[in-house]
């Protein structure tokens, strides 16, 4: 068993966090009071479907949100409690401040290996510019440092890989340069994004147990964001649910699995395929779509979907938001412990 | 890589000599040949030439023989560097063309590296800022660079310099120039009558790359890898310049291949305006004239000049784009 959440020093604490897409068509809440807690050496896993504001929060948090998104409220704080505090949604996204915080404290891992890897350079360039964007070293200790740094992400031969381009390497190798070149500044806190979505399985499995051994090594504060439940299971230790640019449910991996609060959860987990099922049993899926953010649903978004919607009630009021750091669910059917 | 170049090479070559081909049958595809049309000329002025006259005019250049004979002796002579005599200047082709082709290609580079000086900041602009003010002005005017035919504004820029700037207009040298031997000053007043002919040619190609720079870049700005620098912490400028910028110029260098002798063509019309010593007006009276080996090579030299532009876009593409310099090594 890990320690308890508590002992862990929270990195970086989300609260309220709103961030709104201003277009032509309308306003569009991609994000709508997100609160969450990243503590050292602890990963959370961000789960939901397509469209939910998973990776939406992700940017948000290195302030890389494309245009017309902007933050409209709430604050992200490095540090929180500690004299060195900041809120990274005040700052300027382009400021000096905010680019050593991108790449420095918070890195980035990417889900896809083949895009996210400019094709035009070595994968040394890539990685070397990002050593030296967060350290003043010379160019040949930088190269000695990122040789080091895909040593250490478990890429064979790197004396020489360093000098190859990324489309001259495998899908699970461009990974893990793509881990390499997010650890380049050292950053304690790190964002992955669907990192194995785009990956085979066994490959996958690779790049989960470095994920998980850097974390160890480094006492990382690991926020895995992936739509995959099984990935959640043998990863995280804290999950937090998104519908909708809503955190709906919060718990402890276990809590979550052996009883799961929100009607969603209990659906997302009902879709996962189970080597136990019946053969020719159908799959369970969760029936209609997502709504398009800018068409949120009146009181729970999720209540068209919901096959224990209290008519009346949760068409018309919106359940409260769970408070950060408490187990729970945002449904009127949750009975707080 | 070598064996890339070499097959681009060799490629070149055979387009060549399809080209040499094809410029042939296009020459000889008019009705009647050039004495015909020589008669004609001299019957307008009153004069008539005999049928033993316009056969012996025949013979002297070769139009008696059959086609095939005529294509292998024009080739085997080009080949020699001997690209005929013109029939009208009654000069051989290559002193008729002789400067005219360095003036050309002066005018041309001057035109494609305005082109690019300014069509690349410019596109690069309108994709980072799209639909901001700047943006709109920018692609109102590249639409407006589009529609207005060169020769009218040349036109029109020749009479505000004149009127206005009080500016020696038309031609590429100041009259005491136009017949001097070349000299510094003469290079001098060249780079004086430079700028107007290689701003209205340059204005159309301008407008068009801007275009493709925007659209390119549009693209590439949505790419992941967008994201990976950003999140790096590089400055939003360096991050733009190195990566997306540098993908968007794949597509702009292949474009080099058909502007280089879009310069040269296109210009035709623009070059009678502005009183150019070109190639272009010479290709229009060669062709006018039936004038068959001055047509012949300047079709010739516009054709391999399209080739030598593809070639040269090529390489541009292998030094842009490592995966084609890696071809094959994979």
């Amino acid at each position: 068993m890990r320690p308890t959440p508590m002992a862990e020093p929270i990195a970086l604490a989300v609260r309220d966090l709103a961030v709104r897409f201003e277009m032509e068509q309308g306003n569009v809440h991609a994000l709508e009071g997100v609160s969450f807690d990243l503590r050292a050496g602890r990963t959370l896993g961000i789960v939901g479907e397509s469209g939910c504001g998973k990776s939406v929060t992700a940017r948000s948090i290195l302030r890389i949100i494309d245009r017309p998104g902007r933050i409209t409220g709430g604050r992200i704080l490095l540090d929180p409690g500690t004299p060195q505090e900041v809120d990274l949604a005040a700052l300027d996204p382009e400021s000096a401040r905010m680019r050593a915080v991108r790449g420095g404290r918070v890195g980035l891992i990417f889900q896809e290996p083949m895009t996210a890897l400019s094709v035009h350079y070595t994968v040394g360039n890539q990685i070397i510019e990002a050593v030296r964007q967060h350290s003043d070293i010379s160019k040949a200790e930088a190269r000695n440092r990122a040789i080091e740094l895909l040593r250490e992400v478990g890429i064979p031969r790197p004396e020489t890989r360093i000098d190859a381009y990324p489309f001259e390497l495998s899908g699970g190798l461009r990974q893990r340069v793509g881990i390499a070149m997010a650890l380049a500044g050292d950053p304690d806190i790190l964002i992955a994004d669907e990192p194995t979505t785009a990956l085979d399985v066994t490959t996958q499995a690779q790049i989960l147990a470095l994920l998980r051994r850097l974390q160890a090594e480094k006492r990382i504060a690991l926020m895995l964001i992936t739509h995959d439940m099984g990935v959640i299971a043998e990863m995280t230790d804290e999950v937090a649910v998104m519908y909708l640019g809503r955190v709906v449910e919060y718990a402890p991996v276990a809590a979550l699995f052996a009883a799961p609060r929100h009607p969603y959860t209990r659906a997302l987990l009902r879709a996962v395929p189970s080597v136990l099922a019946a053969p020719r049993q159908r799959l369970a899926t969760i029936g209609g779509a997502v709504p398009h953010p800018g068409a949120r649903p009146a009181g729970c978004a999720f209540h068209p979907r919901c096959a224990e919607v209290i008519p009346g009630r949760c068409t018309a009021e919106m359940p409260p938001a769970i408070p950060p750091g408490i187990a729970g669910a945002s449904c009127f059917l949750d009975v707080p412990a | 890589m070598l064996m890339y170049l070499l097959r681009r090479l060799g490629l070149a070559l055979v387009t060549c000599l399809f080209i040499s081909v094809l410029t042939f049958i296009i020459i000889r595809l008019p009705p009647g040949d050039f004495v015909d049309a020589y008669i004609a000329n001299l019957a307008a002025s009153g004069s008539t030439v005999s049928n033993e006259q316009a056969e012996a005019m025949r013979r002297d250049y070769g139009l008696d023989q059959p086609a095939l004979v005529q294509y292998a002796r024009w080739l085997g002579r080009v080949l020699e560097g001997d690209f005929g005599v013109s029939m009208v200047w009654r000069r051989p082709v290559t002193e008729v063309i002789g400067d005219r082709l360095w003036l050309t290609m002066v005018v041309s580079f001057a035109a494609l590296f305005l082109t690019w000086a300014i069509a690349l900041p410019i596109g690069i602009y309108s994709a980072v800022r799209q639909y901001s003010i700047g943006d709109y002005v920018f692609t109102t005017l590249g639409f407006i660079g589009l529609a207005v035919p060169n020769f009218l504004l040349a036109l029109i820029l020749m009479y505000l310099g004149f009127r206005y700037l009080g500016l020696n207009v038309g031609g590429l040298f100041s009259p005491d120039y136009v017949q001097a031997p070349w000299s510094w000053a003469r290079v001098w007043d060249l780079a004086k009558h430079l700028p107007l002919p290689a701003a209205v040619l340059a204005l159309a190609g301008t407008a068009q790359l801007i275009r493709i720079m925007r659209a390119n870049l549009l693209d590439e700005l949505r790419k992941p890898y967008v994201v990976t620098a950003r999140a790096k912490g590089l400055t939003e400028r360096r991050t733009i310049l190195k990566y997306p910028v540098r993908a968007a110029l794949n597509p702009f260098a292949s474009s080099v291949a058909y502007l280089f002798p879009y310069l040269v063509s296109g210009s035709i019309v623009v070059s009678l305006v502005l009183g150019l010593p070109t190639v272009g007006p010479l290709l229009l009276q060669a062709l006018v004239a039936q004038d068959m080996f001055l047509a012949g090579t300047i079709v010739l030299l516009l054709g391999i000049m399209t080739v030598v532009g593809t070639l040269i876009s090529d390489v541009l593409l292998m030094w842009i784009d490592p995966r084609i310099r890696l071809e094959g090594h994979g």
